[in-house]
């Protein structure tokens, strides 16, 4: 189970957001991708869950590719992306939106079961159930949002942003909840940041984005100690 | 007090068929955010439907059941052939919000011009399976018949089956999740095109059952349906376009409205009353008198 990214090249508009870029993540491993704001991160989030059309180049899951495949079907085929912000329904309940990703699953056991650990991951969600999306915090909605995708039992997980907007000390808390769950569920994670700190701080591998091109690849760990890279992405 | 009885129960059954056509359009517009104006186009072709089979079956029941069937077929037919060809060669601009309403008045016009072909433009009419004749009230017939009574009955019940579907199903969930954010219920596995072309397949057959319960109290001809429109759009605009709930309710003040100025005041106010209800809505909550700080929408 491995995400290989190879010479993809995404348009958005007239510009060339993503360019060229190839990476791999391995099974099981956090890969951060970090960069400027309009660096194309989002932008190559939304390709790789068929949000967006792929201009060339490939990307493949398990040895698939998943070029020119439908957002919901890579959604049930186990990619799951978690997109900008925090992407809850305010309309429906707590309770509706974890159900989505549900709804077309066929092991319902499983899906009550999921939903049990999610609510063990993030109680707070468990207070909230039958409070409506758009009632919760920042914090509670990027716990929902996150929770959401992990009922659909998700092997590929692509998470956009969601430091964004976020107190600190909620930043540390979804962070640390990410590494381990991680950990525990043995999932493949594509981590999109532009707090770099605290992406690479928990990610094995990292990508630093420029203009839509790689511009680093290495480990987080040796990110984290290029002069460069620190320089430029986390300012000290 | 007769006279008032018999503008509240008026006002009902009205308010009952106006609810059934906001609804179709409501459910179109949550599900593609344009007006269907083909919408009085499927319901009287559907509605011609219900009356052949009505003639040939003998039973008006087996009519509604083949006009609702057939209008939720169109329905699919139009959103899966028509509207998301259109939809996909649209890729930005002005163009985006006009050219497939647009298509919809077009569709209006080749539907109705179908049926002229079909039927002929003549007047025909269909019979109501109960009677038409008042009930009698303190001694006098009022404007209330059993069949008046059946259509209220007809819309309540297909109204509350509705909210059952939209509440407590997954296939509900699934169609607000899709109105609400395409993206994220596109993202949670939902296939969110075929959502759509549900929904346009229920407001296909609440059209076609509109059309079976106004038809009998009316004439079926090729522009049978065009007032309801207006009124069913009035009735949305109400409600806040993009709300059931508010498609229902902003139908019944509307029908309450209509049916006191014209048996209080005079009978030539039905559109009058029809438009500045609307006008007055816009001008002081144009999001619809039931949006709050956020609009609802379930």
């Amino acid at each position: 189970m491995t995400l290989v990214v190879e010479s993809l090249v995404i348009d958005h508009g007239a510009i060339r957001a993503i360019n060229s870029v190839s990476f791999k993540v391995p099974t099981g491993k956090l890969t951060a991708v970090i960069g400027a704001n309009g660096a194309g991160k989002t932008t190559l989030l939304r390709g790789l869950s068929g949000l967006k059309e792929i201009k060339s180049g490939n990307a493949t899951w398990n040895g698939e590719s998943i070029v020119g495949k439908r957002a919901e079907n890579l959604a049930r085929a186990g990619i799951m992306h978690v997109s900008d912000g925090k992407s809850v329904i305010a309309e429906l309940t707590v309770k509706e939106n974890l159900a989505l990703t549900g709804l077309w699953r066929k092991d319902k056991k499983d899906v009550a079961l999921a939903t049990e650990e999610v609510v063990s991951l993030f109680p707070i969600l468990g207070e909230r159930m039958s409070q409506s999306g758009g009632s919760l915090s920042g914090g509670e909605r990027q716990m929902l949002a996150i929770g959401r995708a992990l009922v659909a039992r998700p092997r590929l997980l692509l998470l956009d942003e969601p430091s964004l907007g976020l107190a600190p000390l909620i930043i540390d808390q979804i962070f640390t909840t990410i590494r381990k769950f991680v950990t525990t569920m043995n999932l493949t994670v594509v981590l999109v940041e532009q707090n770099a700190m605290g992406a690479l701080a928990i990610a094995d591998d990292g990508v630093v984005l420029n203009l839509g091109r790689v511009v680093a690849l290495d480990s987080a760990e040796n990110l984290l100690k290029d002069p460069a890279v620190r320089t430029a992405y986390l300012g000290y | 007090m007769i006279k008032f009885i018999t503008a509240i129960l008026t006002a009902l059954t009205t308010g009952a068929i106006y609810a059934l056509m906001s609804t179709a359009l409501v459910l179109v517009w949550r599900s593609t955010r344009i007006i269907n104006f083909a919408q009085a186009g499927q319901a009287v072709l559907s509605t011609y439907i219900g009356y052949e089979v009505t003639v040939r079956s003998g039973s008006f029941w087996v009519g509604v059941i083949a006009a609702m069937v057939f209008g939720a077929l169109l329905g699919a037919v139009i959103d899966r052939f028509f509207m998301r060809p259109i939809f996909k060669r649209i890729k930005g601009g002005p163009i985006l919000m006009i050219a497939p309403v647009v298509a919809t008045l077009g569709l209006l016009g080749i539907i109705q011009s179908i049926i002229g072909f079909r039927w002929g433009l003549t007047y025909q009419s269909l019979a109501a399976p109960v009677s038409t004749d008042g009930f009698t009230l303190f001694g006098r017939v009022i404007a209330f018949s059993p069949f008046n009574l059946l259509v209220v009955v007809f819309a309540t019940v297909s109204m509350l089956l509705l909210t059952i579907l939209f509440q407590k199903t997954n296939i509900g969930l699934a169609l607000r999740a899709s109105a609400h954010s395409p993206e994220i219920a596109k993202l949670s596995g939902i296939k969110v095109d075929f959502i759509r072309t549900l929904g346009w397949s229920l407001a296909g057959a609440a059209g076609g059952l509109a059309g079976m319960l106004y038809i009998p109290s009316s004439y079926l001809y090729p522009n049978a349906m065009d007032v309801l429109l207006v009124f069913g759009f009035v009735a949305a605009v109400i409600g806040g376009l993009d709300s059931l709930f508010g498609a229902v309710a902003g139908a019944m003040i509307l029908g309450f409205a209509i049916s006191f100025a014209t048996s209080y005041v005079s009978e030539k106010l039905v559109f009058p009353m029809a438009f500045v209800m609307l006008v007055v809505v816009l001008l002081i909550k144009p999001a619809g008198i039931f949006s709050g700080k956020k609009s609802r929408r379930d």
